[in-house]
């Protein structure tokens, strides 16, 4: 059991949570990812790591509510059942910062993209290198933890679909105005989006990263529900990944595979909702 | 009853268990597993014990069992195996310590198997405890996976006064035993009871840690005097054929976690599991043979498809008759080429081979060449690849640990290139049987005491 500091809303479909979990954050790097079990019997749900807290032991997770098993979630107040990782591979340029010195980059976030994409930009900071940042959501409301991303990026572009924040637009409209400040782009968001990314700065051959986030069970590299289409080649997201070579993801494929279980899922979700209604 | 028969164990009709997950054998009463000791001819020179991988004194505890104490007979078992109500019902006892029974000469092999569950699940449903520790020794042991190899070298350690903690990366101890084998052939509560006794004894386990990431194998190797890596072989293997990518192509690994880890058989659980209409499992081992059953309980019109003959068949003969007996249909002889799927990614068919066995290899096995001419459609809905597993080094990770040619970690006995550091079971084999890989559980746990003493 995992205690739980605080499981809170924070717009109107993510939640923030904190979680007591030293050995989860102990030899964390940037990219990688936790799996959540609400109760015993929960689905394990994967969430990349946001931020954490080495000295209290802490980890912080933000997730968006989409299904039964997040929905769920919600309603975890004292105890997580279990909480596992660091799972996956650290983001690359993380790794290995110093390599990188010089170089220009920028994030591009979509929705709680924003979530995996801030430690990162974080953890740069503190190893020298600053990032610039593009950040997009539907609306104003969506766009979260707006302060801490402005505290450790050299500059924000915001953009909204409904031009309630920032620049009207998508967060491609925004990059490829300024594609050729840039080395190396690092996108973290919703499939279609990182694929429209990807698509540019393929053109600009501008070398990208991008973070999958298909379903998954162990992530332990047991199970290959993960399975993503990489240069041709199948590859396991929570092993192999989670962060590939944008310009060699199937994207088309990866969409595809989000529906396996769209029609379980919905029958879950409208069964949780009533469920979380009478209390 | 004539003397050469051995005693039958009871159990679910067919009709009855496919619309269950209960366990298909219910196991000997008082009296049967009474009448089934006394067929035991206590041979002087017992060859059974010959043919058990952990050598258990079969003799001597059957005769326990004739005795009627219950007691003693479960502590021979325990002498040589701390999992002993799992190895009854999940060894393949038939190539072992059956085959060699002297009964099985004019008539059938005493059913050691089956006493032997007999014992255990009595002793579990009494409290019995597996053993006790000797004096603590002050030595540290950290073992890596807890699944049959893991844990037997735990209950061995533990019991010789070891400091024993297992680190696994799910949230339940098990491994394979948890995950894999489903509850009809190994209830849950019987492998939750086994772990316990061994946490009784002092074993701690750590779940939700993985080794590699969270903390490394040179950092265990460095704050304990041993470790033991069991990690076993996770890595599902597919066939690299076209539309493998397809929505509905799962591994067996897959199916059987949704399934047995996070009970998505249950009408209630929150992991769904694809209701398709019909499925082919590809494979022919045991694990082929759990996946297609557990399909079957689901209500899919559920095909085996192996590409060699009913006569090769991997798995064990008892599981085959078992699926047959279940309405599982065996698509023999043949092998997927190719994954139809319509616009939406969704499995509609396969493309399929007809197969033709070539007279035995020098190993005796006969090998298989495609009819090509015989390519043909069949109609799906879903595809479940079980053909094998090998070890990934999750584990591993940021460790010089030297592996040999086929990128298993290279041992020897069961020690591996790192001074303080044994490794057994499927990591070290790739896949192979439960029973195998406490075999390799038990002998890292002698080799590390033996060490321990010099």
């Amino acid at each position: 059991m995992y205690k739980i500091l605080y499981n809170k809303k924070i717009s109107s479909t993510s939640y923030e949570i904190a979680v007591e979990a030293p050995f989860v954050i102990n030899k964390c790097i940037p990219g990688q990812f936790a799996i959540v079990m609400t109760y015993e019997d929960s689905e394990r749900i994967p969430l990349t790591i946001y931020d954490y807290d080495k000295e209290k032991g802490l980890l912080y997770l933000i997730y968006q509510v989409v299904g039964a098993s997040t929905l769920e979630l919600t309603n975890a107040k004292k105890y997580l059942y279990s909480v596992s990782g660091p799972l996956g591979n650290s983001n690359e340029i993380c790794k290995n910062p110093e390599k990188y010195k010089g170089k220009r980059i920028v994030y591009v976030a979509g929705g709680v993209g924003i979530a995996p994409v801030y430690p990162q930009v974080k953890y740069l900071k503190e190893h020298g290198i600053e990032s610039d940042v593009i950040y997009g959501a539907r609306s104003r409301d969506m766009l979260i933890i707006r302060n801490k991303i402005q505290d450790v990026a050299r500059k924000v572009y915001y953009v909204t679909d409904d031009g309630s924040y920032g620049k009207k637009g998508f967060v491609t409209d925004a990059l490829k105005k300024r594609i050729k400040d840039y080395d190396i782009c690092v996108s973290i968001g919703p499939v279609i989006m990182m694929k429209n990314v990807s698509l540019l700065t393929k053109e600009y051959n501008v070398k990208t990263i991008v973070s999958m986030n298909p379903l998954m069970v162990d992530g332990s590299g047991m199970c290959g529900a993960c399975r993503c289409e990489v240069d041709g080649k199948s590859k396991f997201a929570c092993t192999d990944g989670p962060e590939f070579d944008g310009h060699k993801v199937n994207f088309d494929l990866a969409m595809k595979r989000m529906n396996i279980y769209k029609e379980e899922e919905k029958i879950k979700l409208d069964e949780m909702k009533k469920r979380n209604e009478n209390g | 009853m004539d003397n050469s028969d051995r005693v039958k164990m009871r159990v679910q009709t067919s009709k009855e268990r496919i619309h269950n997950f209960n366990e298909v054998e219910l196991g000997f009463n008082d009296e049967e597993a009474l009448k089934e000791a006394n067929r035991c001819m206590q041979c002087k020179n017992p060859r059974c014990m010959t043919g058990c991988p952990v050598s258990i004194k079969i003799p001597e505890f059957v005769k326990y069992i004739k005795e009627g104490d219950l007691k003693k007979a479960y502590e021979i078992i325990n002498e040589s195996s701390s999992l002993s109500a799992i190895c009854g019902r999940v060894c393949p006892q038939e190539r072992q310590c059956e085959s060699m029974c002297i009964r099985g000469l004019k008539g059938e092999a005493i059913a050691i198997g089956a006493l032997e569950r007999y014992v255990s699940d009595y002793a579990i449903n009494n409290n019995f405890k597996i053993g006790s520790v000797k004096k603590k020794n002050g030595l540290k042991v950290a073992i890596i996976g807890s699944g049959p190899a893991g844990l037997t070298c735990a209950g061995d350690l533990i019991k010789a006064g070891f400091d024993v903690t297992i680190y696994e990366v799910l949230h339940k101890a098990g491994g394979v035993l948890t995950y894999g084998i489903p509850e009809f052939r190994l209830p849950k509560k019987i492998v939750e009871k086994q772990v316990e006794s061994l946490k009784e004894l002092g074993v701690k386990i750590l779940t939700d840690i993985p080794v590699g990431n969270a903390i490394t194998l040179d950092e265990l190797s460095k704050n304990n005097d041993y470790v033991f890596i069991s990690s076993g072989a996770g890595l599902p293997k597919f066939m690299g054929i076209k539309g493998e990518s397809a929505n509905e192509v799962f591994s067996a690994n897959e199916i059987l976690t949704r399934i047995n880890l996070m009970s998505s058989y249950k009408s209630d659980s929150k992991t769904p599991i694809k209701k398709a209409k019909k499925a082919y499992v590809i494979g022919g081992g045991n694990v082929a043979m759990d996946a297609v059953r557990c399909l079957k309980r689901l209500g899919i019109d559920a095909h085996l498809m192996y590409r060699r003959s009913m006569e090769e068949l991997p798995a064990r003969k008892m599981e085959v008759n078992h699926a047959l007996e279940e309405g599982v249909k065996f698509d023999l002889l043949t092998n997927p080429v190719e994954i139809l799927t319509d616009e939406n990614n969704s499995v509609i068919g396969m493309k399929v081979v007809n197969m033709i066995l070539t007279e035995p290899g020098e190993d005796g096995r006969r090998s298989v060449i495609e009819d090509e001419k015989s390519i043909h459609e069949v109609k799906c809905d879903m595809v479940v690849m079980a053909l094998g597993t090998s070890p990934n080094h999750e584990a591993l990770k940021y460790s010089n640990i030297l592996l040999n040619e086929k990128g298993l970690i290279s041992v020897d006995g069961t020690k591996t290139s790192l001074d303080n550091v044994y490794a057994g079971g499927d990591a070290v084999t790739g896949s192979a049987t439960v029973i195998l890989a406490m075999e390799a559980g038990k002998k890292a746990a002698s080799e590390i005491i033996n060490k321990s003493k010099c």
